[in-house]
């Protein structure tokens, strides 16, 4: 391009990164190559949300050849210690577990073998004998103390418990004209990236060290935690991250336990250990955002001035409490008061433990669970009080020209002018007409929808707003935590090329290009001169623990450094160059590639010959100029630790969004179709507007899929039902409009750019938007996530009549994945003869689909073991069976537990024989539940396979004694084959 | 198809992106594993092993089909093409990746692959494809980072510019 002077920040370059991703070059963890003898490991999980471990046998497994070495969370004990926990309660969290399971797919062994189809092998062979305990599941269960305990040391489910004041809460509700009340129940969701967790470990016992190269993406500060676990000091813990990593969405943070499980196993094995996650592992056991139940309170003026906000958060976490939990609970403390100038705030914060996946960082971390209340509370005020929406935001809005803002709990709004962003926001967005649309669409009948949501959007995360968990007298006794130290390194080469070093590991958000034309701009380069490294090494390169990619903090934190950085370098060679040129240091300018004298571009020269004038002839260069490679760390001083009185700065920058849809919900179906969004943001300043297009829109998807489709569901039991993306389900290209995106630019007074982050803001407040929205819609005041069709259709028609009849034959309630059905079926024989055949375990072997062998323990207890597929998964099960109210030879119940390795089911029918001529007509009806593996991912088919599975059982009956079964549908699908 | 030995390996002998390829592979392992561990050609990705995210799609015999639901020794003597195949020379893009790239439609680019490949099919048979005709057949594709919007316009602008240029480049997308 030009020699002349360019500004590449605020253009859309195209990416460096692209190239190799379109062509196929890309190298994500599993694209590197292993070291020659490398094994791989595979996790053998737990099929209940709860159960103690009475016995593992991993002998059969051992065996295997090809198989090195095979760990439990015994062995993991002995050569660890607990991952520490963030809050001061007598618990432990081990990354395996440890005699107990506390949720479906928490590692129960682990299989290293030389290839990871033999490990997976093996893992069958692992035979675990649980006690299954009734489990805990809804976060308002974990409050009552007659539930189970999960960890015993706790006492209770409630594993922190905080309340926090802030001006005169009490005052403020008792002379407000008016307390509006809302009760959220968000759901769990996360971003899942299509590329899965993967990592490679190594452990050198020569130096009690280990090596991981992992696409982990910080925060680094679990560096300390993971170092701490494996009971080495920090500089025996080398993690490397590779080039690329495939998305992330805070998701990559919860990898950190599996380092320290595979770097175990590495150690035990005496070789590399690759681990790669699957994408059942993923979904079921990876790392969720929380789900919490919020009731949030507002004393509110008669014309809808918000005087005062009381919340009541019960934040669920899961499993364990695992770091840097309960930080999602926190990160907004500072910012519970929203846009809002709210000065009078009460917070009960209560985090529990449940029998789900543990909780984690996630796009939004926080955010989304936060603005669901705050914003739905807000529409609330509008329509209880008989206000225009947009009133209520005029109203209550931090108004102009208060920048920088001290908020009631703490956060200091760094810049904005929220009132006039609003107005563009309405005026560009088409506010006017949206509601003229929406008008038309009433008149027609139809259920159309308007919501808005604002939002400030934190980022830039104060590492010490996590310890306002801690009572101030326990934060003075672990010493104060602040700041967010960000980091960029700046190097010169012989030939004069400059390449930067960032700790921001990114997942594909283009890091190294916006780098590029930062630093380009500070050293008057073209971008494509300047190349950026961001693959991390703990071992060499510059690190804190606020390292990583997570609460948007590149642009504002990252960005800044590296700008810092290059202007660093530029000052040294701007005073060798002075030098040369012979005019001071401050009449020298980087243009074009050229250093030159400011006013006389003849003067000058190239930038390549000065920046490599420290590798060749540093003897000319006085010490304070030599010019090698410059490392700047940068924090911010508006960092604080959390006062006294609790006040925390939980973030440095606050993004501004003001976001308003229509919608319309199908009579019919109950669907909902976004028919418009408008997105305002105010991210400061803009450094890229292609890649900020990019982060708003695919926050915007995510948090769309949160809005309608996603949520990680459970079982009662606490079964994982949602373990593929055929059940978990994300939007495709089929249900993403394309939002309208608009900009105010505020810059941040905080960051050397200018720039506030904007990647989570959509997660933010689009799901609270849509639901608004659709609240408006159907005139509902109670609306959670995620809106399916099912859930809105309940709100458009009246309830549904009750089915005709009902089995009654199921002795405890049904849990997990249930099934019901009946059938029926003829037999050629009388009723005694039949009667002897079901209590014949010779013939039940012959019956039974997939039967190996039915042992007979007594009169009405049988002992089978069968092999039985459900669409993808077949498995060999070990089936229970009594038979109970024996009304010979007329009826007789049958009651099963099946137990495997890919899940377990328990149920129980009901056979009826009845004279039919000379054979006999056998009636069946069944009640039965299925989890484990098999419930996670093939329970859409379960119902069908089940149907199968007894058909064919009768059947085989009938056609035993010459008979014929029929079955309405299924005798139809399946004709005489069923 | 010949009966396989579940536990021996077997010679798999096929046609990857022009050249001819062997390699040993048990009956049970994956297309995408074979491809990736045996062959090097990691840019076909593995995003689900389920068939529902569509990053391991491949062109196999010129139809795109999702490489983690087909075995290696199901494509004995088949032709197949991957992401490798798609640019004309190193260090130069297609025209649908130069769109890609253009318009910022990839972000971690890990299911880009899949996209590109599913579209490179796609455009050769439906060379002027409406908007709503590629949002459906892009159904076949999870991308979390950019929300889509991109890769529509990237696919629908690269379709002009084929249509254009036909039927000289035929073949390259």
């Amino acid at each position: 391009m030009a020699t002349t002077a360019t500004t590449w920040c605020g253009q859309s370059v195209e990416r460096v990164e692209d190239a190799a991703l379109l062509t196929g070059r890309g190298r994500y963890i599993d694209d590197l190559g292993v070291k020659p003898g490398t094994l791989h490991a595979a996790i053998l999980r737990s099929q209940h949300a709860h159960a103690r471990i009475a016995a593992i046998r991993t002998d059969a497994a051992t065996q295997v050849p090809g198989v090195a070495a095979v760990l439990t969370g015994r062995d993991v004990t002995a050569l660890s210690a607990s991952l520490v926990v963030g809050v001061k309660a007598p618990i432990e969290c081990w990354p395996i577990a440890v005699d107990r399971v506390r949720y479906v797919g928490e590692p129960v062994a682990i299989v290293v073998a030389t290839d990871r189809y033999l490990a997976e092998d093996a893992l069958d062979l692992i035979d675990v004998d649980y006690e299954p305990l009734p489990a805990v599941v809804d976060p308002n269960d974990a409050l009552d103390p007659a539930r189970p305990v999960l960890h015993d040391g706790l006492g209770s489910n409630i594993a922190s418990e905080r309340s926090f004041r802030y001006g005169d809460p009490e005052r403020a509700f008792a002379e407000a004209a008016k307390r509006v009340s809302v009760t959220i129940r968000y759901p769990r969701n996360s971003g899942t990236p299509i590329e899965t967790y993967g990592l490679i470990a190594e452990y050198d016992p020569g130096e009690d060290a280990y090596d991981v190269l992992s696409n982990f993406m910080g925060p680094f500060s679990l560096h300390a935690v993971m170092a701490r676990a494996l009971k080495v000091s920090g500089n025996r813990l080398r993690l490397r991250t590779p080039p690329d990593s495939g998305g992330s969405f805070g998701v990559k943070q919860g990898l950190f336990p599996y380092i320290v499980l595979m770097s175990l196993a590495a150690r035990v094995a005496g070789k590399p250990v690759k681990w790669i996650e699957d994408r059942l592992e993923h979904l079921s056991a990876s790392v969720s955002a929380t789900n919490r139940v919020t009731t949030l309170d507002a004393a509110v003026d008669a014309d809808g001035r918000v005087r005062a906000l009381a919340w009541d958060q019960v934040e669920d976490v899961g499993a364990h409490i695992r770091a840097p939990e309960p930080a999602t609970l926190y990160r907004m403390h500072g910012n519970l008061t929203g846009a809002y100038d709210i000065r009078h705030v009460s917070v009960r914060n209560r985090v529990v433990l449940t029998n789900k996946t543990p909780t984690g960082l996630n796009r939004g971390f926080g955010g989304p669970q936060v603005y669901y209340a705050l914003e739905r509370l807000m529409q609330r005020v509008a329509i209880e009080l008989d206000l225009d929406p947009i009133d209520v935001f005029r109203r209550n809005l931090v108004p102009s020209g208060a920048f920088p803002y001290r908020a009631a709990c703490g956060a200091l709004l760094d810049s904005g002018d929220y009132m006039r962003t609003l107005e563009t926001a309405l005026t560009d967005g088409g506010f006017a007409e949206l509601r003229a649309r929406q008008a038309k669409a009433r008149a027609e009948g139809r259920l159309y929808g308007i919501g808005c949501a604002a939002a400030v959007e934190p980022s830039v995360s104060n590492m010490g707003y996590i310890t306002a968990a801690l009572t101030p007298a326990e934060r003075r006794k672990a010493g104060p935590k602040n700041g967010a130290q960000a980091t960029a390194t700046v190097a010169l080469d012989p030939l004069g090329a400059v390449t930067v070093h960032v700790a921001s590991v990114p997942q594909g958000q283009g890091h190294r290009t916006v780098l590029s034309q930062v630093v380009a701009d500070a050293l008057g380069l073209k971008f494509s001169d300047v190349r950026v490294v961001t693959e991390l090494d703990t071992g060499r390169d510059a690190w804190s623990i606020a390292s990583g990619n997570y609460s948007s903090r590149f642009a504002a934190a990252v960005g800044g450094a590296a700008h810092l950085a290059a202007n660093k370098i530029k000052g040294k060679l701007a005073k060798t160059a002075a030098a040369q040129l012979n005019v001071s240091p401050d009449d020298v300018e980087f243009v074009g590639g050229k250093i030159r004298a400011r006013g006389n571009p003849d003067n000058a020269l190239p930038f390549s010959r000065v920046a490599a004038t420290s590798h060749w002839s540093p003897g000319l260069v006085p010490e304070e100029n030599q010019a090698l490679r410059e490392t700047v760390f940068w924090t911010p001083p508006q960092l604080t630790p959390p006062s006294d009185d609790d006040e925390v700065n939980s973030s440095l920058c606050y993004g501004f969004i003001f976001d308003f849809c229509g919608v319309e919900i199908d009579r019919v179906t109950g669907a909902v179709r976004i028919d418009k969004y408008v997105t305002m943001h105010d991210c400061g300043r803009i450094l890229h507007p292609g890649m900020v297009a990019g982060q708003v829109t695919g926050g915007f998807t995510q948090a769309l899929g949160a809005a309608l489709y996603e949520e990680y569901a459970y079982g009662p039991d606490g079964s994982f039902l949602t373990g593929t993306f055929a059940d978990y389900l994300v939007p495709t290209p089929m249900e993403i409009p394309e939002p309208l995106i608009l900009h105010v630019e505020t810059p941040s007074p905080f960051t050397p750019l200018g720039t506030k982050g904007v990647g989570e803001g959509n997660c933010m407040s689009t799901p609270v938007c849509i639901a608004n929205a659709a609240a408006d819609a159907l005139g509902v005041a109670a609306i959670d996530l995620p809106l399916t069709p099912a859930k809105l259709a309940a709100h458009i028609h009246a309830a549904e009549p009750a089915p005709r009849s009902r089995p009654t034959v199921a002795a405890a309630p049904i849990k997990g994945r249930a099934l019901r059905g009946s059938g029926e079926a003829h037999a050629d024989a009388s009723p005694d003869a039949v009667w002897r055949m079901l209590l014949d375990p010779k013939t039940l072997e012959a019956l039974i689909p997939g039967c190996h062998g039915v042992e007979k323990l007594s009169d009405t207890h049988f002992r089978a073991e069968v092999t039985l597929g459900v669409g993808p998964v077949t498995g060999r099960y070990k089936a229970d069976i009594t038979l109970s109210d024996l009304d010979p030879p007329n009826a007789v119940t049958l009651t099963g537990i099946v137990t495997g390795a890919l899940g377990d089911g328990r149920g129980s029918g009901r056979i009826r024989l009845v004279p039919d001529g000379a054979g006999t007509r056998l009636t069946y009806e069944y009640d039965a539940a299925i989890g484990g593996k098999v419930a996670s991912i093939a329970g859409r088919l379960l119902d069908g396979a089940a149907k199968i599975v007894i058909r064919q059982f009768f059947t085989a009956l009938a056609r035993h004694t010459g008979g014929g079964g029929k079955s309405g549908f299924f005798a139809r699908l399946f004709g005489g084959r069923a | 198809m010949p009966r396989l030995n579940a536990t021996q390996r077997h010679r798999v002998r096929l046609t990857v992106n022009g050249r001819q390829v062997e390699a040993d592979a048990e009956p049970r392992m994956l297309l995408t594993d074979f491809l990736r561990h045996e062959l090097g050609l990691t840019g076909t990705h593995v995003g689900c092993e389920h068939g529902v995210c569509g990053a391991c799609t491949i062109d196999i015999d010129g139809v795109p089909a999702r490489a983690c639901l087909t075995l290696a020794v199901q494509a004995d003597g088949g032709t197949i093409r991957t992401v490798e195949s798609l640019a004309p020379e190193p260090g130069r893009l297609s025209i649908l990746q130069q769109a890609f790239r253009r318009h910022h439609a990839l972000q971690c680019g890990f299911c880009t692959a899949g996209i590109l490949m599913s579209l490179d099919c796609y455009l050769r048979d439906r060379p002027e494809p409406t908007e709503a005709e590629l949002r459906e057949f892009l159904g076949g594709h999870l991308c979390r980072c950019t929300g889509y919007t991109p890769i529509l316009k990237a696919a629908l602008e690269a379709a002009t510019m084929l249509h254009k240029k036909r039927p000289e480049e035929q073949l390259h997308a």
